[in-house]
């Protein structure tokens, strides 16, 4: 246990190197709300995993761009590259999503290339690839599934390691694919695409305004190309696929086998401990196996603490009597005392509602997070608990 | 002319953001949109302003903000600003708006509704979220001309938009909806949504951090705005902290070579014993400090070079409450943003 776990005092320390040395555990995802730390995470957990020895490939979303270039994600090429400097008999490849790109290689994949070509073209489907709300959660379900087979088939990995979205709430990931899936697969396309097909007349009744008026306002709001790009889009994709929505339950179903661990990642700010704390419910809810919660960006004080209070009007003192630099050294440290006072009582709301959920605490780094270096230290910080 | 009128003229001159009636507030996740969109709209209202806070993300930010009950398509009045001003809070509902585009254009607000119970109008937003977007920044629009009698309702609006990932395809709606309608009312709502938006009367505003990745955000919005032809407003860099060393200190901090002998005599002399170990970890602490500084320093220099307007808000130890958003607002008011 290091000193920064003194934040959550009751919590039980997550083993992180227990988890990266089990090797039934073949997925890792880390997910949690927006800016709190999931793809240093991620990259952290990877490099550490590969230089204990085990195969690992990480897939990031949105690393810093520094992040990016020092882990040679520079190339968007879409497939996992090694990353040069990994200690050890291990290995790790990393790849950025491009969600666009993945859309299209699962659209080529599917269908012949006359017919892919043509979807590609698709104005509907250019915009579904790149603007749509959930596009890429579900090309991140669908290139895990992607690794997942490769690591599988050639044994190419023992581990997978994932980002998740930049979302702002930490239950897209889960949500978002059968969200779109849905929509894609639902009825007011299927009923765009093919009137007669979509369950016909007594489908007609439910649709109580009547199917005339669902067109006459569709190409009212969207204009009639935009009706003929939909249906010329699902006409195209019809029989190419089981269908987008049973596509995104397999993967779903995929994060609950037993080689799957979730670690979540928060700061200690009130809306991402809340959002955290959503999140272990659903999982728990779910039966999706957490491994712990990974507490970022924490004010460490090295277990020194003359308390907040005390610091500050000695400061106070000291400036008095002219000695300014003791005085701003006792005052920064007073800072510190007194964030960590304010994390504590913050992580306290979590913690006392999910007491059994183990957790290790990362210190926040002077600086940000950007090459092989950091990502160990953080990878040690989370190894300390 | 009254004296009340004429304290009003000066300050319209007196702001950097005199002729500005639509104040966009964007950043990345996290930095502070809502936070500073909030007291903005404060700031723009003292003395006996009126000022509409919009929010278009259905996240009941503003309400939690200010503590209010949640907040619907229609206009509520939030809070007073000093000086007897009032700030407004609507919290766009782009279904609503559809249902009221159906009507006036076509006549259609009842079967629109009866579409929307079935799903089928979330449905149609979503095959194209550009016009989410047009509806969304046409109400904005809406509010912004809105007159009764001769005057603007409102003297300000401000919208906590979204992110900086996003606001540049989300209010240059004209592209957006290219090729989606080359006529009819979708179009002109397009076209006179641009008309205000692209015009001198707005400005779209970037909060920031003094991190890596916001001001990198922050640089590659101004740019996409810039290039879409938008009004790029100020850079504001909020969660400032107060500078502890100087600069002579924050240089021996670095190097640590702060004399940690002295600093024993003189915890000693205010009564705190310090072992070695609490000396070498104030030390560790004092340096972990002045790198964090240095590097705030060398995203101060990024922002320099964007070359805006910049202001900067205090990070707030406890946090935001709205009694402390009346002081984030006095001090933009205070370095002429209102
Ligand atoms: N423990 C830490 N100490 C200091 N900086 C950190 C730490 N964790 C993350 N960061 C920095 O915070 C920023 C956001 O982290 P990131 O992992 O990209 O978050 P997310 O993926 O959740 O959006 C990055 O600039 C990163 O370097
Ligand atoms: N100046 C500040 N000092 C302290 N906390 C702040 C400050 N500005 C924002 N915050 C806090 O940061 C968090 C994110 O702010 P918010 O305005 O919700 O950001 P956004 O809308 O960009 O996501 C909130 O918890 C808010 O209270
Ligand atoms: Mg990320
Ligand atoms: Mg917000």
């Amino acid at each position: 246990m290091n000193n920064a776990h003194a934040v959550v005092p009751k919590s039980p320390v997550f083993d992180v190197d227990a988890m990266l040395g089990d090797m039934t555990v073949r997925i890792i995802v880390c997910c949690g709300a927006g800016g709190v730390g999931k793809t240093t995470t991620a990259a952290a957990l990877a490099v550490r995993a590969a230089e204990q020895g085990r195969k690992v490939v990480v897939l990031t979303i949105d690393p810093a761009r520094r992040l990016a270039q020092s882990l040679g994600l520079g190339h968007l090429d879409n497939e996992p590259r090694p990353v040069v400097g990994i200690d050890g008999s291990g290995s790790l490849d990393a790849m950025m999503l491009d969600m666009k790109r993945t859309f299209d290689e699962f659209v080529e994949a599917a269908a012949d290339p006359e017919r892919a070509a043509a979807i590609l073209a698709n104005p509907f489907y250019q915009s579904l690839s790149s603007s749509f709300a959930g596009t890429q959660e579900y090309m991140a379900m669908e290139k895990l599934g992607q690794l997942r087979s490769s690591a599988v088939v050639d044994n190419r990995w023992d581990l997978i390691v994932v980002d998740t979205p930049p979302s702002r709430s930490a239950l897209d990931f889960l949500d978002a694919p059968r969200r779109l899936g849905s929509f894609l697969d639902g009825r007011f396309i299927r009923l765009l695409a093919a009137p007669a097909k979509a369950g016909g007349r007594a489908y007609m009744r439910v649709l109580s305004a009547g199917f005339g008026v669902f067109t006459s306002v569709l190409s009212k709001i969207l204009g009639g190309q935009v009706l003929t790009d939909v249906q010329q889009f699902v006409a195209s994709i019809d029989t190419l696929f089981g269908g987008f929505r049973e596509r995104a339950d397999e993967t779903y179903a995929m994060l609950k086998a037993d080689d799957t661990a979730f670690v979540v990642v928060t700061a200690p700010e009130r809306d991402a401990l809340r959002e955290a704390a959503y999140f272990v419910e659903r999982l728990d809810g779910d039966e999706m196996p957490l491994a712990g919660l990974v507490l970022n960006r924490v004010a460490s004080t090295e277990g020194l603490s003359i308390d907040a209070a005390t610091a500050t009007s000695a400061a106070a003192r000291l400036t008095a009597l002219g000695a300014d630099t003791s005085a701003a050294v006792l005052r920064i440290h007073a800072q510190l005392v007194a964030t960590q006072d304010r994390q504590r009582r913050l992580a306290e709301r979590f913690t006392s509602a999910h007491r059994h959920v183990p957790i290790a605490v990362v210190p926040t780094m002077p600086a940000d997070v950007t090459d092989l270096a950091d990502l160990r230290a953080i990878g040690q910080a989370l190894a300390d608990g | 002319m009254s004296a009340a009128y004429a304290h009003c003229v000066a300050r319209e001159s007196d702001t950097d953001w005199g002729g500005v009636r639509l104040h966009v507030v964007t950043g990345k996740g996290g930095t502070g949109k809502t936070t500073i969109a909030g007291a903005l709209a404060l700031a723009l209202a003292t003395d006996g302003r009126r000022v509409l806070l919009i929010e278009v993300e259905g996240r009941q930010g503003i309400a939690q903000l200010f503590d209010v009950p949640p907040l619907d398509h229609n206009d509520r009045r939030i809070a007073s600003a000093p000086g007897g001003g009032e700030v407004f809070g609507n919290a766009l509902d782009s279904e609503e708006a559809l249902l009221e585009f159906l009507d006036m254009f076509y006549n259609m607000r009842r079967a629109g509704s009866a579409l929307q119970k079935m799903g089928a109008i979330d449905f149609a937003t979503t095959i194209a979220p550009g016009v989410r977007d047009v509806l969304l920044t046409g109400k904005t629009k809406e509010a912004v001309r809105r007159k009764s009698g001769d005057a603007y309702v409102y003297d300000a609006v401000v919208m906590d938009a979204p992110p900086t990932g996003r606001i540049t395809r989300f209010l240059n709606v004209n592209s957006e909806i290219g090729d989606l309608a080359k006529t009819g009312p979708i179009r002109s709502q397009a076209d006179a949504v641009m008309a205000v938006i692209a015009s001198p009367a707005t400005a779209v505003h970037v909060v920031t951090l003094l991190e890596e990745m916001p001001v990198q955000e922050t640089g590659d919005a101004i740019t996409e705005l810039i290039e879409a032809g938008l009004p790029v407003g100020a850079i504001i860099v909020n969660q400032v902290r107060i500078p502890l060393l100087t600069e002579a200190e924050q240089a021996q901090a670095t190097d640590h070579a702060i004399d940690l002998a002295q600093l024993a005599i003189d915890l000693e002399s205010v009564g705190i014993t310090a072992t070695d170990s609490i000396l070498t970890a104030l030390g560790n602490q004092a340096a972990d400090h002045a790198e964090r500084v240095a590097l705030e320093e060398r995203e101060r220099i990024v922002i320099a070079a964007l070359d805006r307007p910049t202001y900067e808000l205090p990070l707030r130890p406890d946090g935001i409450d709205p009694g402390i958003l009346y002081d984030l607002a006095e001090s933009l008011r205070d370095q002429g943003v209102a």
